[in-house]
């Protein structure tokens, strides 16, 4: 498949601030990228860009095989981090208003929303201002006003903060749906768990700059360290660590086991395979725990961020 | 193929404009369904005439206390003919009392005040050792009144003494009416100067109070797409320059219809009021006027026809296409400033520092209106404010009435549409820049700094 979104290139300074410095980015069609970076790395500026509110000093972004313009107002959805809704306007009449912003018809909007508040179960909301509900009922209100005119493109930037544990699954689960019906989505955050999660592909943008970005599999076993953290129960206790010190690098370990025994990380060396150690294991006492440490997005994220730095 | 891409290009801007009005739409119905909007719109028309009676009422039952006042003669030449009783006040003569026993008297019977008028050798002298004693001090009316009884009294004693007889002396006197042409033969009369005064007083005015309530309003309304941090999201739907627009245009429908519904309450109010009463508004202005101005209304009254036609003769049409016209542009162009200042800020407090420059023109241009226009309707400082823009819109209006030369209209008018344009494009830079920012109060500095941001 190909991509949906291609940003190229892309330059953008503030006067004596540069936000993004030659920036490329490649969103496969249908998957959910994560956008990631600390704040202040220019996540938002990038986002502004694709959603046409600013424009890139130089560089092109391509949305499915054209070059981004107005038009593709309507081909986007976006759910910005800072986001709210008038206040004192009725729920229905501020979604009706919001559809036909980005291009949808009356009718288009009342049967989308309908749809939408259905399957939410908040029909009877539709009359209320915004200010008589909740913040996790506005919330939900904002979620379907992002996706109700069914772009090919949803951006969310920090989608859950603000939501209940309960709700945030909630829209977790509508947005991989989306994702399977065919929506590409970008996933701006900084909340590693919901990367882990949801996401496909990503990048990591870091002081103005790209510094990672691909599949989020290969990237794990790019960043791979081929540690095991393992859990022997033996007599011998100093004597195998003894003998697996001269054949791997070893680490003490910190983890629970059911009976006590060694506890040890070890990174394997050149040459030598995950068997190899587990045989030699087995030969010296029961395997109570095998495990290969694998870096989570966490890891990777702290850990490219601090190679940047 | 040349018809499609111009099709294609109809479809656009069809598509831009329903985006323009659906913005309108929202502004005005989020106006219009305000509560305070609704007060505002019923209450202040019954506030104002509710007022404007009552103060009639309190001047009219004002003027009817009786004051009581008495004069001590000692110079002989006053009498009760000098002295007459009127509906408000009532003379009594105490001449026969030396002053101590006099104030005494007057203070223990309560009168109002007392005049003291003393022996002296000459008229002269008379004239400026007259006295005046009351508990407070008495108004500048009943002094006036008292003084001009005084003064005719002496002038016909010296009348007298001079040998001139009164009759004579009045004969003599002239009262010249000028009557003003143009060169083209039209006349004119003061009257209708007052009346081209009063338009343009009245016209002025208006746009200034509907920049100031209707420009904040816009503001406002930024405002509270900030702090509910909508923006961002409308501003991925639409043009930050529509949506402004929009925003102008909506407050601008709505602060019309308010003023139209002022205008029908008003107007039903006073007609109601005035018949159940039987106060006639007229009546109440002319009882205002000095003897002056009555003289000028009755001279006018006999003249009405000719008034009539004068009035005719004002530029009705002109006046009314270039109060379309200056008030649209100077109403665009304040609005957008304040749009501006409210897209730079993150609370209405903030505002106070941007207001200053936008109410000094504003204001200027009213003084210089009611100052400068009404004396010299031509002259250096009328006509140079009426060209620069910015107060252009107040002070044009109200020359307009008196006639003014085409290639001044035709500067002023080019100067106002192009810094209309300039400012909009100046107020949408900041616009689209401030709306993303938070947090930090901007400086002059930094409304600079925006404006040089790209795309």
């Amino acid at each position: 498949m190909g991509n949906l979104l291609e940003i190229n290139n892309v330059v953008k300074t503030y006067r004596d601030f540069t936000a993004l410095n030659n920036v490329s980015i490649h969103i496969p069609k249908g998957s959910v990228f994560g956008l990631l970076g600390p704040n202040g790395a220019g996540k938002t500026s990038l986002i502004r860009i694709i959603n046409q509110i600013t424009m890139a000093d130089s560089g092109s972004i391509i949305l499915d095989g054209e070059e981004l313009n107005p038009k593709h107002i309507q081909d986007i959805g976006y759910m910005p981090e800072e986001r709210g809704l008038y206040k004192s306007m009725k729920v229905g009449e501020q979604a009706m208003y919001l559809a036909q912003l980005k291009g949808l018809s009356k009718k288009e909007a009342k049967d989308r929303l309908h749809y939408w508040f259905e399957k939410f179960d908040i029909l009877a909301w539709w009359n209320k201002k915004i200010e008589e509900l909740s913040k996790g009922m506005a919330q939900k209100v904002q979620f379907i006003v992002t996706v109700m005119h069914q772009p090919k493109l949803l951006i969310f930037d920090e989608p859950f903060s603000g939501f209940d544990p309960i709700n945030a699954q909630l829209i977790a689960k509508e947005i991989l749906q989306l994702r399977d019906e065919g929506a590409t989505i970008i996933f701006s955050t900084h909340r590693m768990e919901s990367v882990e999660e949801m996401c496909d592909d990503i990048a990591l943008i870091d002081k103005s700059n790209k510094i990672l970005e691909g599949n989020l599999e290969d990237i794990k076993r790019q960043f791979r360290t081929h540690t095991f953290q393992i859990g022997l129960e033996t007599a011998k206790a100093k004597e195998v660590e003894a003998k697996l010190k001269e054949r791997f690098d070893v680490s003490p370990a910190d983890f629970k086991l059911l009976n006590e025994g060694l506890k040890l990380n070890v990174k394997l060396k050149n040459g030598s395979s995950a068997n190899e150690l587990l045989s030699f294991l087995t030969s010296q006492g029961q395997v109570q725990h095998f495990v290969e440490l694998v870096p989570d997005a966490n890891d990777i994220f702290i850990q490219a961020v601090n190679k940047n730095s | 193929m040349q018809m499609i891409f111009l099709f294609k290009q109809l479809i656009k801007i069809v598509k831009k404009m329903s985006k323009l009005k659906l913005i309108i739409k929202r502004e005005f119905t989020a106006k219009v369904r305000n509560k305070s909007f609704i007060v505002m719109t019923f209450l202040s028309p019954l506030l104002m005439v509710g007022i404007g009676f009552l103060v009639f009422f309190l001047s009219k039952k004002n003027n009817e206390k009786v004051k009581n006042i008495v004069y001590v003669d000692h110079s002989g030449f006053f009498s009760k003919e000098d002295f007459k009783d009127r509906k408000t006040v009532k003379y009594e003569d105490y001449s026969s009392l030396t002053i101590d026993e006099a104030k005494k008297k007057v203070q223990d019977d309560g009168f109002y005040g007392m005049i003291y008028i003393p022996k002296q050798d000459s008229l002269e002298l008379i004239a400026s050792s007259v006295e005046f004693y009351s508990a407070s001090s008495p108004g500048v009316g009943t002094i006036e009144s008292i003084e001009k009884k005084i003064e005719n009294r002496l002038r016909k004693k010296k009348l007298g003494t001079l040998g001139i007889d009164l009759q004579d002396l009045k004969s003599s006197e002239f009262n010249a009416s000028i009557k003003l042409n143009n060169f083209s033969g039209e006349k004119s009369s003061k009257m209708s100067s007052w009346i081209k005064i009063g338009a343009g007083a009245i016209s002025g005015y208006f746009l200034m109070m509907f920049v100031i309530i209707y420009g904040t309003s816009v503001m406002r309304s930024v405002i509270e797409e900030k702090t509910s941090r909508i923006i961002e999201v409308i501003v991925s739907s639409v043009k930050p320059f529509q949506l402004m627009l929009g925003k102008i245009i909506g407050n601008a429908s709505a602060g019309l219809l308010q003023f139209f519904i002022w205008g029908i309450i008003i107007f039903i109010l006073s007609t109601v009021a005035s018949s159940v009463f039987g106060v006639d508004l007229v009546e109440a202005q002319t009882s205002k006027l000095g003897p002056e101005q009555l003289e000028a209304l009755k001279q006018s009254a006999s003249e009405s026809e000719q008034l009539f036609r004068e009035l005719q003769k004002l530029p009705f049409g002109l006046m009314f296409v270039l109060f379309i016209f200056y008030f649209l542009g100077g109403y665009f162009l304040y609005s957008s400033v304040f749009a501006a200042v409210g897209a730079a800020v993150d609370n209405e407090t903030d505002t106070q520092q941007f207001m200053l420059p936008i109410m000094l023109p504003l204001i200027l241009g009213v003084y210089i209106g009611f100052a400068t226009v009404i004396n010299d309707p031509h002259g250096p400082i009328s006509t140079i404010f009426s060209i620069i823009p910015l107060t252009s819109p107040i002070v044009m209006l109200m020359r307009v009435p008196f006639g003014v030369p085409w290639y001044e209209i035709a500067i002023s008018m080019a100067l106002l549409l192009i810094s209309f344009v300039f400012m909009v494009w100046f107020a949408a830079k900041i616009y689209r820049v401030g709306i993303l920012m938070y947090g930090k109060k901007p400086t002059y500095k930094d409304l600079y700094k925006w404006l040089k941001y790209k795309g």
